[in-house]
């Protein structure tokens, strides 16, 4: 089938190959978030931009949709596979969009193509396009989620690794999320960068925000412990859950001549102890400026 | 050939590793730092590693091993500006240098080697960590 015949086709049925093919993905849509509104849109839009790349192909149809007539088709496409992504949407159902066509415009060439040799001819044609339409938009879907990944990803590794200065001298590094490999690798690099940078003596690892601590993860904090003490900080852990100490005792964990603490509050006083500051509340009664 | 000066600094001594450290080098500096403690009786030695970027396990054992001549010798070893990369690396490689203290930077390696020393002479009563953790602290009402 030459492209001008199906555009002409396409051209002349529209609007009945639009209401078959709504009907059909109404059909087919199971609890899909997209709007009936919106669905239609899509479809129209579709439609038009399908039309259009057809008619700008030239003589025959092959199936390939990586030319530049089909240019704003992808980017169509990519669009609405975009929002239906965000939206939660599975593989197949963006792909189900593009694949519901071919039932309305297979019976719209059986109907209008009588010669079975043509007709014949025509619908592999027109499977092969739909069919490469369909991959696009697969891919497509799997890159948008990539993107979502790798974005999420970037994200939890900048959060992951604050390292606050709380006094002259003293460092805390309140770890949040499950320790691994990698991470405890970033996190160490920048609990030392930051010792040398401040000159700072005491570090406080605060593991509140861990939610289990296995023997690796234990591992991986000891090593940020011994790292720091090879440079001349020194370091207390604090942060240890009820349930937490619980398992680094049953586990048999050997924590070595680490301090740690139950609380931030409690490491924080023992680290300006160390630094020889003295914590005095003022009391009432005196004037402030009689206090230094 | 390189070779890695010890200073004397009254009963200190001090080495700044400034060339890479390979093998032949190493051995010697044992070499001559155990002759010096014993011949200027020095109580204490500064290491300043700040610019030694790469570091195996041999010169890790190095390090311990001098400590603990050192320790020997009744001086008091002290390492010093050591980077980041350097700690990570002796870590991963399971050498903590226990019995080794450390410090940020020559001057606190200086301090600490001074209360150490004045210490052993009996002049400073305890290590002030050692009272119970925790206490210490006033709370003026």
């Amino acid at each position: 089938m030459t492209s001008s015949a199906l555009s002409a086709l396409l051209r002349s049925n529209e609007s009945t190959l639009l209401d078959a093919w709504l009907t059909e993905q109404k059909s087919t849509r199971n609890r899909s978030a997209v709007s009936e509104v919106e669905l239609q849109q899509q479809s129209r839009e579709f439609l038009q931009q399908f039309q259009q790349a057809v008619t700008e192909t030239g003589d025959s149809i092959r199936g390939d949709i990586e030319t530049s007539s089909f240019r704003s088709l992808r980017r169509f496409l990519e669009e609405v596979t975009a929002s239906r992504t965000q939206q939660g949407a599975s593989p197949s159902e963006t792909a189900r969009f593009v694949l519901s066509f071919k039932g309305p415009l297979f019976t719209l060439i059986r109907s209008k193509v009588p010669d079975p040799v043509q007709q014949l001819d025509a619908i592999s044609d027109v499977t092969a396009l739909i069919d490469n339409l369909a991959l696009f938009v697969t891919e497509a879907h799997q890159k948008a989620r990539e993107a979502v990944i790798l974005r999420q990803q970037e994200e939890m590794l900048e959060l992951s690794t604050p390292v606050v200065k709380l006094w002259d001298g003293v460092l805390a590094l309140p770890i949040i999320g499950t320790l691994d490999s990698s991470r405890t690798q970033t996190i160490m690099e920048s609990l030392l960068e930051r010792i040398v940078e401040t000159g700072s003596e005491i570090a406080i690892i605060d593991i509140t925000g861990v939610p289990t601590v296995d023997t690796l993860t234990a591992q991986h904090l000891l090593k940020t412990v011994t790292a720091a003490r090879l440079m001349g900080a020194e370091c207390i852990i604090s942060g240890i859950r009820p349930q937490i100490a619980q398992t680094i005792v049953h586990l048999g964990v050997e924590l070595g001549d680490v301090v740690t603490k139950a609380s931030l509050a409690d490491a924080f006083r023992i680290a300006l102890q160390r630094s020889n500051y003295l914590i005095v509340k003022r009391s009432a009664t005196q004037p402030a400026s009689s206090r230094v | 050939m390189d070779h890695i000066p010890i200073l004397r600094m009254g009963e200190f001594l001090l080495i700044t590793v400034q060339v890479d450290m390979h093998d032949r080098l190493a051995i010697n500096l044992q070499d001559n730092l155990t002759e010096q403690i014993v011949r200027y009786n020095s109580r204490g030695v500064l290491i300043d590693i700040s610019s030694l970027d790469v570091v195996d396990s041999f010169i890790g054992r190095m390090l311990g091993n001098i400590a603990a001549m050192s320790r020997v010798l009744d001086a008091q070893t002290v390492v010093v500006g050591m980077q980041p990369a350097v700690a990570i690396t002796l870590v991963e490689l399971g050498l903590s240098l226990p019995g080794i203290r450390t410090a940020l930077n020559v001057e606190r390696g200086m301090q600490i080697l001074r209360e150490e020393t004045a210490r052993a002479m009996g002049e400073l009563p305890e290590e002030p960590d050692a009272q119970p953790l925790g206490g210490g602290f006033d709370e003026a009402v």
